[in-house]
């Protein structure tokens, strides 16, 4: 792996002992589950309880942009034919939840599309993993193989789309499953369904869908147990940077970031956090207090994300990372809209001749126009995100900024980077 | 009471059709204009009256078809 995982928490998705070597099996799997009853055909009664189960458990998305699940089915429910997507594709550099979930608890994530198949009543099923040395399908393949002879099964297919970081943008994959091409399309209205053919097509997250066989068994009120009764329940956050026990950790929804920090072995005094992913916000330490949580981390301008948590540790220098992510970014955009293409790179380049002080005076000025006219203009969210993760830098290491633009860099920028890019696309700023 | 209803129309563009050939900036400045690499940044507020005209043929005239024009409910406008 890229990024080691030297932990991996047990809770409710991962099973007992978290990562103690053995290989997931469907008997481990039923003994930590128990077990699952999807029906084989049509069966309304079981679909509508589902559809209220899940939209009482107020479970929302987990690939980033945290919309209700059971409000995403609307449209695809009414289609006639309709197929599900697994989005294994995890992007995010700094992201391992899904990885390690497909490989620790394949039959949770094979049970969960099944569910989900079952209730909007698509007759195919597909797991796309990111083609990544990092993704090993083997659990994976042998859960969909034991699966398949159990009542309610689905045809479920596995497909490896390239890896990169819009590649798991749903249109994009969608377009990918398509045409072989993985861009984003210009969806104006996001209301009408992608479709494969002449199916309408419904996106998950592995972690939604995993959440999904959970729910299936257990219900609605064991699912809000745990967490906030406004964001209920629990999540997979991966936490890397300065802590000594790097890993995926699930956490209570409303579990403090310091806790959640605490769990990873940080230690006590951070310069700050980033949060959500590559395409996510900065938070100062002083913040650390904040619950985990969709609510309050909006207080702060941040989202909750992929579930990436990254801690940066005294002497490193944020406006130095921030570049160097912009920079991989800018790498990373799907060649299509104008103002990304040109817009990304224009901002990598500020920003490093910040990082390295030596910038023309008014580089923050330069900066903040180059965001104004790159924001909201691609098809997707892709130069939002960039936009984004730069205005908290800017936020959050403003002084130091200041200091970077007056050609006084600090010593930390020529550090090593903190942040992981995936082999092969490493961004070249200051290593 | 008349039956006459007047138009207004919003420009949206396709950022992944558009090649930045700016037609329709030349057509309808009141609207669109350009960025640094000719690109067009559009003002989502309808436009009515003679202007629907040029927005018309901004959308017919892009090279590109990435200008698309969306019909606004004007119920009592002006």
């Amino acid at each position: 792996m890229t990024m080691l995982m030297s932990t991996v928490t047990p809770g409710r998705l991962l099973p007992a002992g978290g990562d103690d070597g053995r290989p997931a099996s469907l008997t481990r799997h039923w003994a930590t589950h128990g077990p699952l009853a999807i029906p084989t055909g049509d069966d309304p009664k079981w679909r509508a309880a589902m559809v209220r189960a899940v939209g009482e458990s107020g479970l929302v998305g987990r690939g980033g942009a945290g919309y209700p699940t059971a409000a995403k089915w609307g449209a695809s429910i009414k289609a006639r034919r309709s197929m599900v997507v697994v989005n294994v594709m995890e992007g995010e550099p700094a992201s391992a939840k899904d990885r390690v979930l497909v490989h620790h608890a394949p039959h949770l994530v094979v049970e969960g599309a099944t569910v989900l198949a079952a209730v909007i009543g698509a007759s195919e099923i597909v797991i796309c993993v990111a083609d990544h040395h990092d993704m090993d399908i083997g659990p994976l393949k042998a859960a969909v193989a034991e699966l398949g002879r159990s009542r309610g099964s689905r045809p479920i297919s596995i497909e490896r789309p390239p890896a990169g970081y819009v590649n798991g943008e749903e249109s994009a994959l969608v377009g990918w499953l398509r045409t072989s091409q993985a861009r984003p399309a210009w969806r104006p209205d996001k209301s009408v369904p992608l479709e494969v053919g002449r199916r309408s097509v419904l996106v998950h997250n592995t972690e939604t869908v995993a959440q999904l066989a959970l729910i299936a068994r257990h219900g609605a009120t064991w699912y809000r147990q745990v967490g906030l009764a406004d964001a209920p329940g629990s999540t997979l956050v991966t936490v890397t940077g300065a802590v000594a026990s790097p890993g995926v950790f699930e956490v209570e929804l409303g579990m403090s970031l310091s806790d959640i920090l605490w769990r990873a072995g940080a230690g006590r005094s951070l310069s700050a956090v980033l949060l959500g992913g590559y395409g996510g916000t900065w938070i100062d330490a002083s913040r650390l207090d904040t619950p985990f949580a969709p609510g309050h981390l909006a207080s702060l301008g941040a989202t909750v994300g992929a579930g990436v948590v990254v801690a940066l540790p005294p002497g490193s220098c944020g406006v130095a990372e921030t570049a160097r992510v912009v920079r991989y970014m800018a790498g990373e955009n799907a060649g299509q809209c104008g103002p990304c293409v040109n817009g990304l790179p224009a901002l990598a380049d500020a920003m490093e001749q910040l990082a390295d002080g030596r910038a023309a005076p008014q580089v923050l000025d330069t900066i903040e126009h180059l965001a104004g006219t790159i924001e909201g203009r691609g098809a997707c969210r892709h130069p939002d995100g960039v936009v984004h993760l730069v205005r908290s830098a800017l936020r959050v290491f403003g002084a130091d900024a200041i200091e970077h633009a007056s050609g006084r860099p600090c010593s930390g920028h020529r550090r090593q980077s903190l942040l992981a890019f995936p082999q092969g696309r490493r961004a070249g700023h200051g290593s | 009471m008349t039956t006459e209803r007047p138009v207004a129309v919003r420009l949206r563009v396709d950022p992944v059709a558009c090649d930045a050939y700016g037609y329709c900036a030349e057509l309808l400045p009141e609207r669109v204009t350009l960025d640094q690499w000719g690109y067009p940044i559009v003002d989502g507020r309808p436009v009515d009256g003679a202007l629907v005209a040029l927005a018309t043929r901004a959308a017919t005239e892009c090279p590109r078809r990435a200008v698309h024009l969306e019909t606004v409910a004007t119920r009592d406008r002006g």
